[in-house]
């Protein structure tokens, strides 16, 4: 079983003074499985990537990576440990072209140092030419062409989280963390998205933990999703389990709407559907969406 | 190469053609035209034009080095004075006469003495980086601004290597592979020499700083510029490449402080290396044009020429005098100027001069056309 684990994630407690952020979150992540965070805004969800990639140190728990346990460890350290990431407000190097953000995400994989950089002679020229060849393959991918050599500041939001989720790819990762990939695109934009995310699986085999509010997306691709709220785990399974799940009913859609659930006649995958549409496309949270969809639906 | 097709300048069939430094066609011939120029500019002016253009190649040395701190790594810097102050000091001891009244080692070998001075410089910036891991922004550059102040203290009182205040001492003539660059000989007079060593200097130091720029260090400079915490998590490691910034663009200042007072032959302590210099600095960065290599050397040799511009403005306007004890002075008016041009480059063109040269490029490019 360990061995199916390239991430486990036990019992974390961060709290900044008073202000609890994550309260005993574990999970564990397989080799080859695409997992989802999903709660409303303020659950904790950026905090736990933020402790994975060592921005944040937490309290109490462990973090096992690989094998290897990374809490403590800073970030540049973890990131040359395989663990890669996107993030929720685009955080791109705005005056670097769309090249040379990418080339950034080679920087561990590159081994010369300054002195040869200087020369630009033997190991700095080969490495770079490599580089550049790899990140090729990416712009490929991606379908970057075009943008090339664009400084990535003037470059459309929908195309700017690409050349992140770009970036977060040169670093060969061994998982990958993805913070609302499509937060605040358009339709076309998130069925883009979407299925770059499954060429990553298919092609390039990265097991991923995918954190979005666009419900459509998670419930489509996710193998397992986790529900937090205020910082606290509320339930973990298959996607159509949670939509189900009645705790996760209640954090979503409050208590009302699961009491009408229960003691209305019948549809018990109907909820789960509200769940499920309210969002699509839509850069709303998923609590507001769901709750103006529910007192539309009582009115 | 025939890797590039005529007529399609951006068309690159492979990517040591892309990647190379100087990767179209007009780059390769502006740039060997202004090498010739520059070379050959010895046979044309004269000695005293020499001396100013020697110093404003080997100020645009120091103005690279603060750029790749400042433009590049984003450290805003206001003890780059202390860094010139200690290069020129450890080239003026290690220089110095071992018999004269001053420390001295009598080392005029060129090659020894000027790498020494950037390394004395390197190391203590290196000492100061730390600080750098933990401030950043204003913070920094006050707390590199207390570096100007212990600098001026220490080199106005060890007397015995810096002459004290007033007095000062000599620098020492170089010697290049024992061939004297420091006095006239019989082919050459010694500023043309000199400004052939400013030149080569220049030129080497200013390839290894684009190098160093297009390289996997500056990228991580620029990325710990833009975003420091994203350039973490991509595996940046910040408290390094900090350090590296500094000791790089220390080493350019203690190389650029060894040799700018070669050519007056004279180093005197009291006010050299003072605030006004790192701001001066500063202010030829912003001028040139920040994150460039060209831009910091448009920038040296706009300010270092400057004077000899202002210099001309009172045969223009007769109530301007040309001596500091009248009233409306050039001297004043050169100390008015420095700062309404950085005001006014700050406000209207923030890329400086080379900002200027990419709209001139940009609109001659679409001629007639406006875009």
């Amino acid at each position: 079983m360990t061995s199916d684990v390239i991430l486990s994630f036990e019992d974390v407690r961060l709290a900044f003074a008073g202000v609890v952020a994550i309260d005993g979150v574990s999970f564990t992540v397989g080799r080859d499985e695409l997992f989802a965070i999903i709660g409303p805004n303020g659950a904790g969800k950026t905090s736990i990537f933020n402790v994975l990639s060592g921005v944040y140190r937490p309290q109490r728990g462990r973090v096992v990576f690989d094998g290897k346990d990374i809490l403590g460890r800073r970030p540049h350290q973890i990131a040359a440990a395989g663990l890669a990431r996107t993030f929720q407000n685009v955080e791109l190097f705005a005056n670097l072209t769309v090249l040379d953000n990418l080339m950034l995400g080679l920087h561990t994989h590159l081994t010369y140092g300054t002195f040869s950089a200087i020369a630009w002679f033997g190991r700095a020229r080969r490495q770079e030419l490599a580089a550049r060849a790899e990140v090729e393959r990416i712009v490929d991918f991606l379908e970057l062409e075009q943008w090339r050599r664009m400084p990535v500041g003037l470059l459309p939001y929908g195309v700017q989280k690409r050349v992140e989720l770009g970036r977060a790819l040169a670093m060969r990762p061994k998982l990958l963390l993805l913070d609302e990939p499509v937060a605040g695109m358009n339709l076309e934009e998130t069925e883009d998205m979407a299925r770059f995310i499954l060429d990553i699986r298919e092609e390039l085999k990265i097991p991923m933990i995918l954190v979005e509010h666009d419900m459509g997306l998670v419930m489509d691709l996710a193998d397992r999703v986790m529900v937090v709220d205020f910082g606290r785990p509320v339930a973990t399974g298959k996607p159509a389990e949670i939509q189900r799940h009645p705790e996760v009913l209640r954090a979503y859609l409050g208590e009302a709407a699961r009491t009408g659930e229960t003691s209305g006649t019948g549809e018990p995958s109907g909820t789960g559907e509200v769940i499920q549409t309210a969002t699509v496309g839509n850069t709303a949270t998923v609590g507001e969406g769901a709750r103006g969809t529910d007192s539309g639906g009582g009115a | 190469m025939s890797t590039m097709v005529r007529g399609r300048p951006l068309l690159y069939t492979s990517y040591e053609a892309e990647m190379a430094l100087l990767n179209t066609r007009t780059k390769r011939v502006w740039l060997g035209v202004l090498l010739i120029i520059g070379a050959a500019l010895p046979f044309l002016l004269t000695d005293a034009t020499l001396q100013t253009f020697a110093r404003a190649m080997i100020t645009a040395v120091g103005v690279i080095g603060l750029g790749l701190l400042t433009g590049y790594a984003g450290q805003v810097s206001l003890g780059h004075a202390f860094f010139i102050g200690l290069g020129a000091y450890t080239a003026a001891v290690l220089g110095g006469d071992p018999e004269g009244r001053r420390l001295g080692f009598g080392i005029t070998e060129l090659l020894i003495w000027l790498p020494a001075a950037g390394l004395v410089a390197a190391l203590a910036g290196l000492l100061v980086a730390p600080l750098a891991v933990r401030l950043r922004g204003l913070y920094l550059a006050i707390v590199t601004l207390g570096l100007v102040f212990v600098g001026g203290h220490i080199f106005n009182e060890w007397r015995d290597a810096t002459g004290g205040p007033g007095i000062g001492r000599s620098m020492p003539a170089p010697t290049l592979f024992g061939y004297e660059l420091g006095v006239n000989g019989e082919l050459f007079t010694r500023d043309q020499k000199l400004y052939w060593l400013m030149f080569a200097v220049l030129v080497v130091f200013a390839l290894a700083a684009r190098n160093i720029a297009r390289s996997r260090v500056g990228r991580a400079f620029t990325a710990i510029r833009d975003r420091d915490v994203a350039a973490g998590v991509m595996g940046v490691n910040l408290a390094r490449y900090k350090a590296t910034a500094f000791a790089i663009s220390s080493f350019y200042a203690g190389c650029c402080g060894a040799l700018l007072y070669v050519v007056p032959g004279f180093l005197a302590p009291n006010g050299v290396f003072n605030l006004e210099v790192s701001v001066l600095f500063i202010a030829m960065l912003l001028i040139g044009g920040v994150g460039t290599i060209s831009g910091a050397i448009l920038g040296a040799f706009f300010i270092t020429f400057l004077p000899t511009a202002t210099r001309l403005i009172p045969d223009a306007f007769p109530f301007i005098s040309a001596s500091p004890t009248e009233f409306p002075n050039v001297f004043i008016l050169e100390q008015v100027l420095y700062g309404a041009l950085v005001i006014i480059f700050l406000i209207f063109e923030p890329r400086g001069l080379f900002g200027i040269w990419l709209r001139l490029r940009n609109y001659w490019k679409t001629w007639p056309f406006s875009y």
